[in-house]
């Protein structure tokens, strides 16, 4: 008996322990070629154009230099595209959080007559594809005389039904007695969803806020579309347009190209490196339903 | 309603009734709630459904009547003009040599793009999973690096990692003798390219989902199953595989969805050449619409893909449903 135990302990610990470098090893390779371009994009920002065009290529700066930076700031009005998808992106992320948490708690813990029929709704708009409305949306927003105006970069994405989705699945597991008992000592809902379940689905609102401000952040197609003045443009399309300029002077051009895109990813992947827990637990919530 | 319109407190009296006669029966308990948050449940609603309302059921409907006119640069400021021209936009759409290479082109990327999506995702996570303990945080933040970020950025890096003259792929490849090819300018190249970028940009995703599913396998199942002597790979099919069914069929699903709608990568990287080998059905629809102003047309496009899309997810929830019966 006593020598049986001892080998089932033993047999996943020896295998284990041949396997485990080798795990390693493949991991770190891995991970390397996933890294990659990020490692040669953030080493290119600070190369000098010698060092840009050199052949074969050099990975570590020959002098590490800030040139790029400041000819970027020169050149392209970069505080103010930042600023642009700061605006779009918190305004998107607030009303996000504010309307999909309120239909979100009506589909969990309000019984209302056509709450399957609005959940249906929710289901079906998470499968429509977003490409599908962009021409109708560029025609409504252009008659609304929205082109170019920060209304019109947030109110298309101003309440996801994603958003919704997590919200109610979260809200599933609070629990009804809590609400019952607010419920006879007197409270209204506004104050039950606003002081009781708000604070209650805290892990759920960061999750919602990190997704929802990094699909601001990095979304493309319809800032693309919806600006035509360079004052309103959002970082990646700034960004876009700086890389499909013939005049930009082809080695110095490049590393600016690699400062500018690095500004666009650090604050992004600053925010996500402190907040990946909740990320990837957002994910795989959404996930396993 | 009366009653959810007046002041908290005779209401709370009014919710108080049932409850202290004790357990009066779960219908007539029911009964009351419903009427009772009937108005709070549509107050609480109103917000999404309005914003839902004007800017994504409103396009929807627009982009289906849209597909039956000639809605275009002649008419582009005045919608209401636009003529019905029935079907001619979608029988004008099959004999359009340029959109059926579209399609083919989005199927391509499909076929070959989320089956590599998902295995390398899998793979990713098993291999965190089970593998790797120290450096846990660093290992998924690699992995997962690329899906949190602008496209535009990867882009920048990605045309140099594939420039044929002086990118990472050419100098590594000169230094052992062989000469890449033009990826980006090439028919042949371009696509498995883009494939290749969108697969690292997205595997991070199906790792995430694969990550959650495994670490809800218990513990004792594998290690039942290592005692009974299966190897790696009859651990992976008897096991991992069968019990991450839910989750890779989403994984799947959402993957597939991308990919059928794949925009970003050839609109930043190719413009859909060389000779439209890489130009893809939304790519197609976004140039008709806002390159030519072919309003109508584009619109037909969008929807023949959004039936795809449909066809395509109803059909893979059905198919692997039904195998895990």
């Amino acid at each position: 008996m006593t020598a049986d135990t001892a080998t089932k302990a033993r047999t996943p610990r020896r295998t284990g322990r041949v396997r485990t470098p080798l795990l390693y090893a493949i991991a770190s390779v891995a991970l390397l070629v996933m890294a990659a371009p990020f490692l040669w994009m953030a080493l290119s920002a600070f190369k000098t154009k010698q060092d840009l065009t050199a052949s074969p290529p050099v990975w570590i700066p020959s002098r590490w230099t800030l040139d790029n930076f400041t000819a970027l700031l020169d050149q392209l009005d970069m505080p103010q595209y930042f600023l642009n998808s700061l605006i779009v992106a918190v305004l998107v992320t607030v009303s996000n959080l504010l309307f999909c948490s309120m239909l979100g708690y009506a589909l969990a813990k309000l019984d209302f007559t056509g709450r399957s029929k609005v959940f249906a709704i929710v289901l079906a708009a998470l499968m429509v594809p977003g490409n599908l409305m962009i021409l109708p949306l560029y025609v409504l927003m252009n008659g609304l005389g929205l082109i170019d105006t920060y209304a019109g970069l947030v109110l298309p994405f101003a309440a996801g039904a994603f958003g919704v989705f997590l919200m109610r699945q979260f809200m599933l597991s609070v629990p009804d007695e809590l609400l019952e008992a607010a419920r006879l000592d007197g409270a209204g809902e506004w104050y039950i969803f606003w002081r009781i379940v708000i604070p209650l689905v805290k892990p759920a609102l960061a999750t919602l806020t990190i997704f929802t401000f990094l699909g601001s952040w990095n979304n493309f197609i319809w800032p693309l579309i919806a600006t035509n003045d360079p004052d309103k443009y959002t970082l990646p399309v700034a960004l876009a347009t700086f890389a499909n300029d013939p005049n930009r002077t082809v080695g110095g051009g490049n590393g600016m190209l690699m400062a500018g895109s690095l500004l666009v990813v650090l604050p992004v992947l600053a925010v996500f490196i402190v907040l990946q827990r909740h990320f990837t637990q957002g994910i795989a919530t959404a996930g396993l339903k | 309603m009366s009653l959810t319109t007046g002041p908290a407190v005779p209401q709370a009296a009014v919710d108080k009734s049932p409850d202290s006669a004790g357990n009066s029966g779960r219908a007539r308990r029911g009964r009351r709630s419903l009427s009772k948050h009937n108005l709070t449940g549509w107050l609480f609603s109103t917000p999404f459904l309005v914003l839902f309302g004007v800017f994504m059921l409103f396009p929807i409907v627009a982009t289906l009547l849209m597909s039956f006119t000639d809605f275009g640069a002649r008419n582009v400021t005045r919608p209401l003009e636009a003529e019905f021209v029935g079907l001619d936009n979608y029988t004008q759409l099959f004999q359009d040599d340029k959109f059926l290479k579209a399609l083919f082109n989005t199927a391509y990327f499909v076929v070959v793009g989320v089956p590599a999506t998902i295995v390398l995702g899998l793979l990713a996570a098993i291999l965190l999973n089970n593998g790797i303990d120290r450096a846990r945080t660093l290992f998924r933040v690699g992995f997962y690096a690329p899906v949190v970020t602008t496209i535009v950025a990867v882009a920048v890096v990605w045309r140099f990692v594939l420039d044929p003259s002086d990118g990472l792929i050419a100098s590594l490849a000169s230094e052992v003798g062989l000469t890449a090819p033009d990826f980006l300018g090439s028919e042949t190249w371009a696509m498995p390219s883009l494939i290749t970028m969108a697969v690292w940009r997205n595997l991070g995703t199906v790792m995430v989902l694969c990550i959650a599913g495994l670490q809800a396998i218990p513990a004792e199942v594998r290690e039942a199953a290592r005692l009974d002597g299966a190897g790696a790979w009859q651990e992976l099919r008897g096991i991992t595989v069968p019990l991450l069914r839910p989750t890779l069929l989403y994984a799947t699903v959402i993957t597939t969805i991308g990919y059928l709608n794949v925009f970003e990568e050839p609109f930043v990287m190719t413009q859909g050449g060389p000779s439209d080998s890489t130009l893809t059905v939304s790519l197609d629809m976004y140039r008709e619409g806002f390159n030519f102003f072919h309003m109508g047309y584009a619109s037909a496009m969008a929807y023949v893909l959004f039936v795809v899309i449909m066809g395509i997810t109803v059909l893979q929830l059905r198919l692997l449903k039904d195998n895990t019966r």
